[in-house]
């Protein structure tokens, strides 16, 4: 075992992880720790763009965007925060641009800007064109840019280190953060990186689901690594399901495809948006359309031998358009489809997509350990992170803005904390979890195998807690996933090694998604309402007397050592905006 | 409101509908496990896969299924994150961008880490030499701190279009591990590198064009490229990579960019 101690560490490099580290380099010794190389990180594959109210092309102003977001977020937003994510977003692209991001120009040399769902003028009245943009290559160049920079700073990275668990230290009464462990996966050695802040940028946890459109790598193992000390997930049922993913294989088709123009139709070749939402069409909010979607196909009118999805058109666009403003995902389907998108539709399927809920924290990226206190020396940012200003379902570009607004904020909050507080003693042991859990998945001789209770866990998700949800249904998900969280203490790996174990791995990323999946879907059975990306087909309207909260998930052990979920509530932030019926 | 295209769609199963009987093919894969034996072997694998699959999910099922002491880097599983860069029949791909029908499954498909970096195990090489490289051209965007924009800089869409191509690069090495220049002296820049140089060096904001240009013109930058198009072949995003290369050759003989 090693010990490292650094000011302030950073756990993950994706965008919210580098954002963060750019501004806590410049002030404090800072590390990031981080399973992938910087580049691989699922940002990366964000296609479509970044909101902001540049006003570039047309009318729009902060406020526009922040009563958006609001409203796409079905009122669970905390409103503070939204308003702060929509007016630093204008200097948080410009500061983008300065680092040298290749954002696509206007004629007049301005950044370009284009439509996207949920994005309005004036409070509704019709698409407006926020979204700044990278041909559909936005989250590529973010991540290429903010490398960049970090190269530039000087930025220590620790490659392939896997963070498995955050260390917390009670002083004076008060639990601290004291440091984090982590796993390097070249040698199997162990490193305990004491800091002063720690900040979690670790991304999603989409891998529960069997079709999603994020990486084999999301495995929520930051969410898990708190969780597991005793610290709340927050709003953790409200999962968003994106319209266009490709049919069964879930890669993301953007939505910038709708916002050039792309159409929607069923296997009549009606436009079938027209009937859910008479303004924003096919440009309605996520959560709408993939509902519409599914709609669509329960009444028959799926595409098809199976009749199992629709297609998203753009053969009435221009090639050149395609060409120039959707290279990539024309790619996509051209490679995995082998189908030509300047003459056919593509067939497409809601695919899991993005994880609202998250490590709670408040608006300088504080974790929080209930509804009011803040963890000492910690700190989340990003997709892992619950602010919330996504609500009940992001707005797409809110989160490649959310990762560089929040990002920002956490790094320097963080650094600023460090530069004044001492160090927290270790606690005895630090890495013993750790090593305990390796050892036993590595001597285990049980009969179960990493990938089938993986694949059980995926199909039971996709069954039973993606778009549509019933009491019955998300009960069936509990037991199943009860069952499998029992399996896996039976589980066995094949390779005993120390060096590029992948295989172990898989293993400890699996029990982080188990344990994740049994939090959501826990969470989703007790809000008997639906709103945003959590439907309720028993519960079918929103309930904002009693469900206008946000769910704080806590786990518990009784004094035998068996494991529960404890429930409770935490209020939503409202400052400007009454909640109203949601229309698009 | 039926469109033509789509009356055509429904008339004749479209790509990507026809049924998909599962296939057998032989991975034949390249293992190296320093802790288990010192030499490199050649292992057989039979797999029922449909040809649609990409070639990542062969790797997935051996792993998954077979043996999971298997062991490569990937994550994405769509050409977006460059972890899965390997020679494949004697060709680097991204494993998760070339479809298994595309690569004659009739014969064994041999699957190899890439050449010239020192392989760690299986498929995974090191890396480090490569981003070396990379850090070296200072990829990062130069201005004179007088010029930093009050608000808004702003830039033509002509210029945008200058260094388009060379944006897309995902840092996959799939170019420079097939470049004979890089095989026989890891000192080389390779052709990575040099791209990513020439993204900075023909952006109308940069203005330290010159710096980059005077480190590409060392014993071990641009001049010991012998235009063996193996880099443009190689790369999955489809950068013009020879090009590039030659760019910044022009570029170092008429100091203009
Ligand atoms: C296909 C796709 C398209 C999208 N398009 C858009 C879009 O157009 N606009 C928009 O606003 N949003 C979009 N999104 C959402 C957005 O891209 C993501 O939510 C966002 O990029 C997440 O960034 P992040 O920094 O939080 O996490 P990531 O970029 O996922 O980074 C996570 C980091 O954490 C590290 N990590 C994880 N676990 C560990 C561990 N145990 N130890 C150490 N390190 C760890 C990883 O190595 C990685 O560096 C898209 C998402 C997807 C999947
Ligand atoms: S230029 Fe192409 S092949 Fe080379 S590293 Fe970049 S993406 Fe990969
Ligand atoms: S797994 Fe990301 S490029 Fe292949």
């Amino acid at each position: 075992m090693k010990i490292h101690k650094y000011d302030t560490v950073i756990v993950g490099a994706g965008g919210a992880g580098m954002r963060a580290a750019i501004e806590a380099t410049k002030r404090s010794r800072t590390a990031v720790l981080t399973k992938l190389y910087p580049t691989r990180s699922h940002t990366g594959a964000a296609q479509g763009g970044m909101a902001a109210a540049l006003a570039n092309v047309e009318e729009d102003n902060w406020e526009w965007h922040t009563f958006d977001t609001v409203k796409g977020g079905d009122y669970l937003v905390d409103q503070d925060a939204a308003e702060i994510l929509a007016k630093e977003a204008i200097d948080s692209v410009l500061d983008l641009e300065k680092m040298g991001l290749p954002f696509n120009r206007t004629p007049d040399g301005t950044i370009d800007q284009r439509r996207f769902g949920g994005h309005s003028r004036n409070h509704g009245e019709a698409p407006v064109r926020r979204s700044c943009y990278a041909a559909d290559r936005t989250g590529h160049m973010i991540l290429q840019t903010l490398y960049q920079n970090c190269v530039k700073e000087g930025v220590e990275f620790f490659n392939e280190f896997y963070v498995l668990d955050q260390l917390m230290t009670e002083v004076d009464g008060v639990r601290k953060s004291a440091g984090v462990v982590a796993y390097e996966l070249a040698t199997g050695e162990i490193h305990v990186f004491q800091a002063k802040a720690v900040i979690y940028a670790s991304g999603g946890c989409g891998k529960f689901f069997k079709v999603t459109s994020n990486a084999h790598t999301l495995t929520g193992d930051g969410q898990a690594a708190v969780y597991r000390r005793g610290l709340p997930l927050e709003d953790m049922e409200f999962f968003q399901f994106h319209p266009t993913g490709i049919w069964r294989m879930g890669i993301l088709l953007t939505e910038g495809a709708r916002g050039e123009g792309g159409i929607l139709r069923n296997k009549d070749g009606e436009r079938f948006m027209e009937k859910y939402a008479p303004v924003m069409k096919d440009l309605a909010s996520r959560d709408v359309v993939s509902r519409s979607i599914y709609t669509e196909i329960r009444e028959g009118r799926g595409c098809g031998p199976e009749g199992d999805h629709v297609y998203l058109d753009l053969t009435h666009l221009p090639p050149e358009q395609l060409d120039a403003k959707l290279p990539d995902i024309t790619e996509f389907a051209r490679t995995y489809l082998g189908i030509e998108p300047y003459t056919d539709p593509i067939p497409i399927q809601p695919t899991a997509h993005y994880a609202m809920g998250g490590i709670p924290t408040n608006v300088q990226g504080e974790v929080l350990a209930d509804n009011t206190t803040v963890v000492p020396g910690l700190y989340a940012a990003g997709e892992v992170a619950c602010v919330s200003v996504h609500g009940a379902n992001r707005l797409g570009t809110n989160s490649l803005l959310d990762i560089n607004v929040f990002g920002r904020r956490a790094g320097i909050a963080a650094a600023e904390y460090s530069q004044k507080a001492d160090f927290v003693e270790l606690p005895e042991n630090p890495e013993s979890l750790v090593v305990e859990q390796i050892e036993r998945l590595r001597n285990s001789t049980g009969n179960e195998r990493v990938a089938e209770l993986r694949r059980e866990l995926q199909e039971t998700m996709d069954a039973n807690v993606m778009v549509f949800r019933t009491e019955q249904t998300i009960k069936t998900a509990v037991e199943k996933i009860a069952e499998l969280r029992e399996r896996y203490k039976n589980v066995a790996i094949q390779d005993k090694g120390k060096r590029f174990n992948t295989d172990l791995l898989e293993a400890v990323e699996l029990g982080n998604l188990l344990d994740l999946a049994e939090v959501m879907a826990v969470s989703a059975l007790a809000r008997k309402e639906s709103r945003g990306g959590h439907y309720r087909e028993d519960y079918p309207n929103r309930d904002d007397v009693n469900f206008m909260r946000h769910t704080m998930a806590y786990r518990e052990v009784g004094a035998d050592g068996t494991e529960s979920i404890r429930l409770d509530y935490k209020p939503v932030v409202q400052t400007r905006y009454q909640p109203m019926e949601r229309k698009y | 409101m039926a469109t033509p295209v789509l009356d055509k769609a429904d008339a004749t199963p479209e790509p990507g509908f026809a049924d998909s009987p599962y296939i057998t093919v032989t991975f034949r894969v390249r293992r190296f496990n320093p802790e288990v034996s010192a030499e490199a072997t050649w292992q057989d694998f039979q797999l029922e896969i449909d040809p649609k699959e990409r070639v990542l999910d062969g790797l997935h099922k051996i792993k998954w299924d077979l043996d999971g002491t298997l062991t490569f880097r990937r994550s994405c599983a769509h050409g977006i994150c460059g972890s899965d860069a390997m020679r494949i029949n004697g060709k680097n791909r991204l494993a998760c961008k070339t479809l298994i029908k595309d690569i004659n499954p009739e014969k064994p498909i041999t699957i190899e880490p890439i050449k010239g970096l020192t392989v760690l195990k299986d498929l995974v090489v090191d890396m480090e030499p490569f981003f070396q490289a990379y850090r070296d051209v200072m990829p990062f965007l130069i201005t004179k701190d007088t010029n930093e924009p009050t608000r808004e800089r702003l830039q033509s869409a002509e210029d945008r279009e200058r260094f388009d191509d060379t944006t897309k690069c995902i840092l996959c090495a799939a170019c420079t591990s097939s470049c004979p220049v890089f095989w026989n002296d890891g000192q080389y820049f390779g052709p990575a590198a040099i791209v990513n140089a020439h993204r900075f060096i023909f952006d109308s904001r940069d203005e330290a064009g010159e710096q980059r240009l005077e480190i590409l013109n060392d014993r071990d930058g641009v001049w010991r490229c012998r235009t063996t198009f193996n880099c443009t072949d190689a790369c999955p995003r489809g950068i013009e990579v020879t090009k590039a290369i030659a760019e910044v050759k022009r570029a170092l003989i008429t100091r203009r960019f």
